[in-house]
């Protein structure tokens, strides 16, 4: 079976982490005496944030922890709609991301929880008297679902743990902060990911050259798992023969939204806009997040501004970000920002040209 | 425990009481502190005087109003109606309750049906023990803010027609969200965020009790982060514990890192950059800051601190500041990218450094 490197090379154990060692320590000890309090991790992308759930559960219930299934529940809400949930589990834990069912996610979390919970270990020798839930994306959760798990999370203590694991702390009420202990996992540095592609190099037997894999550790942004993956897709290009030269293949859709700023850097007019319509709807469909659509595009944007239209562009870019989230249908709000960003680069170049 | 709660003079005893007592923490491992050091009577909450005041006077004459419970998380609002309402029913409290919280069904339908025919049903004044017991039950609402409107509407006449069978007490913690004619209902009560040398002693009870190596330097750093919040110390004092192993004593840091306090020298950083004028700079330190994963929202908090009592802007450049930082702050609370809504303030800073 051929796994990708990421998943082939996954630490398995608390001592084999490559990096934040001392912390994998800290939260060894923290189920030494195989209890634990409910956990809050937190951590930006490819920080090794469910690496290390995983090996808190190995260290909790052995091996039985790797036994995964794979089951889809259903669910009625109240008002009699049915939904259907993917959810991973063993014998001991159960993983959900409860915002797949979008608005719905409070019906999933009450149902799991109270299932996991209300059901006691019988045989207590030998097995641990809780289950543990693992919910991803809890930053993407509705206030009403975070409500939902409050007293939930206080009342079933006993039955049920929770693992939470969210990319950003700021959307996540106070009530379930001071409910868990918050773990913080940064992203490892340049230097770390250089090293972990050596051995995964080594592992596999290839001789990957030095230069290369800083480039790599550099066009990543810190995130390892996207480094292993391109330097995966570097060995497959170079057909083996790895050169210190070689060009780092970036993602299709990051240059598409380079081109599309610089579309709109260029001129400023009705018909550009379409031209940008018609990429960010090909980016959409593609299944690009609209967050980071965002983000990269103000990035291509703002490369070449003077200070006070930066400040006013972002001033903008903060409020349709923001109304991009809350509402519903992204497609707007970024073309909102687009026609904005225009309106007001044009006013600048026309003062200039009024200034001569 | 219970005496030992109320006298509170562990303090003065040597520690090789607690060394004994945390033989028998060993068996009952599954509890937190949290639960295991809640308030057994009214008594033992502590702070909120006129709260306990007016229900030791409900418990002695066995009568109780409407109670609505608000104030910030931690302060014991769901730990006092517990306690209260064990000591008004004793064993039996269970029966004679009704919890529901934000995770149960609360539409209006469910008030219509669950509530109201629990309401319905007589409680009688005697025990099946034969004590004499007050012959009512109570319905506590958790986080009743979270309820939908059209459901606090269904209560109102629900509470006045059952008044001779059921007692509500609602517990939310910002009353605003509370329609008006269920608080003209209640009597109201505000739970203040806990005086930090009050947390203090607890947690130095606590400690001392479970046999854990603390310095007051420490526990006074700890207490300084929670913010008045006396389930988050406790919380955080258990994970100190165990994320330091027995034995050794917990550190500062380690107690800044599970409080998520950032450092001061990136609060310090971020001036420093924002001074150097240049936007490039400052989307670097944002960058850098995402990828260290503190959070944007303490992040703010902290640099307000900082911002009201620093000598580096003059009044007029924090006002303008200050202004940026509200609008910032809720963007990102309410959703928005931190990374964005953090390069907007940067600017807004480098602005102001040059007014």
């Amino acid at each position: 079976m051929s796994l990708l490197w990421c998943d082939k090379y996954r630490p398995k154990d608390f001592s084999k982490l490559d990096f934040h060692k001392e912390q994998g320590s800290g939260l060894k000890s923290l189920t030494k005496d195989g209890d634990f309090p409910h956990l809050l991790i937190y951590g930006p992308m490819g920080a090794g944030k469910k690496t290390r759930i995983m090996c808190l559960l190995k260290e909790l219930y052995g091996t039985g922890v790797e036994r995964l299934r794979s089951e889809v529940m259903t669910f009625t809400t109240p008002s009699n709609k049915k939904l259907e949930i993917g959810t991973v589990s063993s014998n001991h834990h159960i993983e959900v991301n409860p915002s797949d069912v979008g608005i719905y996610d409070r019906v999933v979390i009450m149902n799991i929880i109270k299932n996991v919970a209300q059901t006691q270990q019988l045989d207590l020798s030998g097995q641990k008297s809780f289950k543990v839930v693992v919910l991803t994306d809890v930053d993407a959760l509705t206030k009403d679902a975070q409500h939902a798990l409050r007293r939930t999370m206080e009342k079933y203590i006993t039955n049920c743990r929770l693992i939470l694991c969210s990319t950003t702390m700021s959307r996540v009420i106070p009530a379930i902060k001071s409910r868990c202990l918050c773990i913080r996992i940064p992203a490892p540095t340049t230097e770390q990911i250089v090293q972990v592609i050596e051995k995964t190099a080594s592992l596999e037997d290839i001789n990957f050259p030095r230069n290369l894999a800083e480039k790599i550790a550099v066009l990543s942004e810190r995130n390892l798992r996207r480094a292993l993956l391109m330097s995966e897709a570097c060995k497959v290009e170079a057909e083996g023969k790895l050169t210190p030269n070689q060009n780092v293949a970036e993602p299709d859709w990051l240059l598409m939204i380079r081109e599309t700023a610089r579309i709109i850097l260029n001129e400023q007019s009705i018909q550009q806009l379409k031209k940008v319509r018609e990429n960010l709807y090909e980016l959409i469909c593609r299944g690009i997040p609209p967050e980071i659509i965002f983000k990269n595009l103000l990035d291509g944007l703002l490369k070449q501004c003077d200070l006070g239209l930066t400040a006013e562009i972002l001033e903008n870019a903060a409020t349709y970000e923001h109304q991009m989230v809350q509402g519903n249908k992204e497609i707007f709000h970024l073309e909102a920002f687009v026609a904005k960003c225009m309106c007001l680069y044009q006013n600048v170049l026309e003062e200039m040209k009024s200034d001569f | 425990m219970q005496s030992f709660l109320k006298s509170g003079k562990l303090g003065s005893q040597s520690l090789d009481k607690g060394a004994s007592s945390s033989k028998i923490t060993k068996k009952s491992k599954t509890v937190p502190w949290v639960e295991k050091y809640r308030p057994q009577t009214v008594n033992d909450v502590v702070e909120q005087n006129e709260v306990v005041a007016v229900l030791n006077q409900c418990i002695s004459g066995a009568d109780l109003p409407n109670l609505l419970f608000y104030g910030p998380p931690g302060t014991g609002k769901t730990s006092t109606i517990l306690a209260a309402a064990k000591q008004l029913f004793g064993d039996i409290y269970r029966e004679r309750i009704l919890e529901l919280n934000a995770s149960d069904e609360r539409g209006i339908q469910v008030i219509r049906d669950k509530v109201k025919t629990f309401s319905q049903l007589t409680a009688s004044a005697t025990r099946p023990d034969g004590k004499a017991c007050p012959p009512f039950k109570i319905v506590i609402l958790d986080e009743a803010d979270s309820m939908t409107h059209s459901a606090q509407a269904a209560l109102r006449r629900t509470m006045e027609k059952e008044t001779k069978t059921t007692r509500f007490c609602l517990i939310c913690n910002y009353v605003s969200r509370i329609i008006e004619p269920l608080t003209s209902r209640c009597s109201k009560f505000r739970f203040k965020p806990l005086n930090e040398s009050m947390i203090h002693e607890r947690l130095k009870l606590i400690s001392e009790k479970e046999g854990i190596n603390c310095e007051d330097e420490t526990l006074k750093t700890l207490v300084e982060n929670c913010g008045g919040d006396m389930r988050r110390a406790i919380t955080c004092l258990q994970s100190c514990s165990k994320l330091q192993g027995s034995g050794s004593p917990i550190s500062v840091n380690t107690v800044l890192e599970v409080t998520g306090v950032i450092p001061h020298n990136w609060l310090l950083e971020f001036v420093e950059v924002c001074k150097r004028k240049s936007y490039m700079d400052a989307v670097e330190f944002v960058k850098k800051f995402g990828y260290e994963a503190y959070s944007a929202s303490q992040f703010l908090e902290q640099f307000n601190c900082f911002l009201v009592n620093t000598g580096i802007f003059s009044d007029k450049q924090k006002a303008m500041i200050g202004e940026k930082l509200g609008t910032v702050n809720y963007f990102v609370q309410d959703g928005g990218s931190e990374y964005i809504q953090l390069c907007s303030l940067a600017t807004s800073v480098i602005l102001a450094c040059d007014a």
